[in-house]
């Protein structure tokens, strides 16, 4: 018994071992490292001297900073918010639907998530061209002027939000779906029994019932809008990306355009910190959601 | 009375099926519009007024997209960080994750929380960390160098914790009993009662790969190692204005996740489902 307990704890080692040691190397050691250069004055590559806090303190009067900051806090409440409403009103028109068709109607809503951010950019880059895009056309016929959307410091964040809801909202509306089916159909039958309006049906029974499915997607939604880059830096191509700077694209310019890794670790770990607070809120939401439903 | 209260519920309710309808077309419009637009020579592309089909289909930009840029090499290293990240992240998962449900060792609950933490970190803000180490082990501008830092995905080890949770113990005391060794356990009776997660978790974790863009964007310099996400934007120069040839390299890197999608539309909706910590 004793040996066979022994053969056990080590089969267990060289089970775990392979993914300990790739998760040891590419995630504790680079969180470490990325905490220690933060107070040096490293160059991306190579060692710099220790300056305390000096790269925190820096980033208060940065204007860089607090514009990525700011960029990063307008972006995601461009995206989160409506990119979790535009979701749920999808699926809730899809749920609707029946075999075969909704089958269908959920690939189209589906399609762009599952696309290559690149080749997302380069679609709606083509379908909001100034000179012969698509959208520019209807722009036309509505006898709208035509805006310059990717090179305007206006429109510029509003219109990567508007794309990345597109791109991203397939799985939240998955997510949904899945809540939706999870309601049993006689809470429906009992509502039509009592001629229970649509509108008196979705307020009293399908939001309150969804409501842990709308926290998840919410906060999941919440903590990949905070690390904005991509398509940041594609739509910015021949544009001027410091009008639109946020946050990892800053960590991006500092570490691998200026060779300041220090300084651009400093913004990592505001980052890191701000995506930590952030989850451990969420998984507290997730608990409490969890508790009320027993 | 009811019988009218009826008839009007289903009267919105066909509005609401028709709206939905229409939605959906105007969701995808864009993606045919790319399509469409790739398979048009390029005095047509740029014509001042809409044509929903070519004129003179062609696919002239697909031949000049194959012949003037390294799109092919591109095709390759995606290939081959896609399917090795995958094979490794599923291999390695799958051990992880049966160790921790199935095996009594120390440390097992730690190495859980370990495993549940991480989905804290934002891998975005370990990129200047990342280059550092994968320079240091000069794997800069190869395969290995753009695989290293995607072979964690936390959520796989979670979804087949889950799975091997499920199957009663008496399935290995018995195996036990019968003398059989501890991987045959794993590999004869546990991975074959598992083949649909993990086909489901395979094509998701293909799919995340080939569309990732932050680190091989970084990992790589040189222009023939690129992976065919980066590579298609790298290169306008190539290109110049011909939006068309443009598209039919982004209708190119989009086809394999689109295909994978279409063929296996119910195992990634599951899978992608389960990795939200929904059971589908």
């Amino acid at each position: 018994m004793l040996r066979n307990f022994r053969t056990e704890r080590l089969v267990a080692l060289v089970l775990v071992a392979p993914f300990l040691a790739i998760y040891l190397l590419t995630f504790v050691y680079p969180t470490v490292q990325m905490f220690r250069i933060s107070f040096t004055d490293a160059p991306l590559i190579g060692t710099g001297r220790w300056v305390g806090l000096d790269n925190y303190l820096r980033l208060d009067n940065d204007p860089m900073f607090r514009r990525a900051l700011w960029n990063t806090a307008y972006f995601v409440l461009m995206t989160v918010v409506p990119g979790t409403l535009i979701a749920l009103l999808i699926a809730l028109g899809v749920s609707r639907l029946k075999g075969r068709f909704q089958s269908i109607v959920l690939a189209l809503f589906f399609l762009p998530y599952i696309l290559p951010v690149s080749v997302v950019y380069l679609i709606w880059d083509w379908t909001l061209n100034f000179q012969f895009g698509i959208a520019m056309h209807v722009l036309d016929w509505l006898g709208i002027p035509r805006v310059p959307v990717f090179k305007s410091r206006l429109w510029f964040l509003p219109a990567v939000a508007g794309v990345t809801i597109w791109w991203t909202a397939g799985f939240s509306i998955l997510l949904f779906l899945a809540g939706l089916r999870s309601i049993p159909a006689e809470i429906y039958e009992a509502a039509a029994l009592d001629n229970s309006t649509r509108w008196t049906t979705f307020r009293r029974i399908t939001w309150p019932l969804l409501w842990p499915i709308t926290s998840l997607v919410f906060t999941i939604q919440l903590i990949l809008q905070l690390k904005i880059f991509d398509q940041v830096y594609l739509f910015s191509i021949g544009g001027r990306p410091n009008d639109n700077m946020v946050l990892v694209y800053y960590v991006f310019q500092k570490a691998f355009q200026q060779n300041q890794g220090g300084r651009a670790a400093a913004v990592a770990v505001t980052l890191f910190v701000l995506v930590v607070v952030v989850s451990v809120l969420q998984f507290q939401l997730l608990r409490f959601a969890e508790r009320r439903r027993r | 009375m009811n019988v009218i209260a009826v008839q009007r519920w289903n009267f919105w309710g066909g509005v609401i099926t028709a709206l939905t309808l229409v939605w959906a077309i105007l969701w995808a419009f864009p993606l045919y519009w790319g399509v469409i637009s790739s398979l048009k020579p390029d005095d047509e592309v740029v014509r001042p007024y809409i044509e929903l089909w070519p004129e003179t289909p062609t696919l002239e930009n697909y031949i000049s997209a194959l012949t003037t840029t390294q799109i092919g090499a591109w095709y390759v290293n995606s290939v081959a960080v896609a399917v090795g990240v995958t094979i490794i992240t599923i291999f390695i998962s799958m051990l992880c994750g049966y160790a921790i449900s199935q095996l009594r060792f120390p440390g097992r609950i730690a190495l859980w929380w370990l495993i549940l933490a991480s989905f804290m970190v934002p891998i975005s803000a370990l990129i200047i960390n990342h280059f550092v180490l994968v320079a240091n082990l000069g794997l800069i501008n190869s395969w290995a160098g753009i695989m290293l830092p995607q072979l964690i995905h936390p959520v796989i080890i979670i979804v087949y914790k889950q799975f091997f949770d499920q199957v009663p113990k008496d399935f290995r005391e018995a195996a036990v009993m019968d003398n059989a060794s501890e991987f045959g356990i794993l590999f004869k009776i546990y991975m074959p009662m598992n083949w649909g997660v993990t086909t489901a978790l395979s094509i998701v974790c293909f799919i995340w790969t080939w569309n990732a863009f932050l680190w091989p964007f970084l990992s790589v310099t040189r222009t023939e190692m690129m992976t065919i996400t980066v590579g298609i934007t790298q290169v306008n120069d190539a290109f110049g204005v011909y939006y068309a040839r443009q598209l039919s390299a982004a209708v190119l890197a989009g086809l394999p996740v689109a295909l994978a999608y279409l063929f296996f539309q119910r195992r990634v909706t599951e899978a992608i489902t389960l990795s939200a910590g929904i059971k589908g």
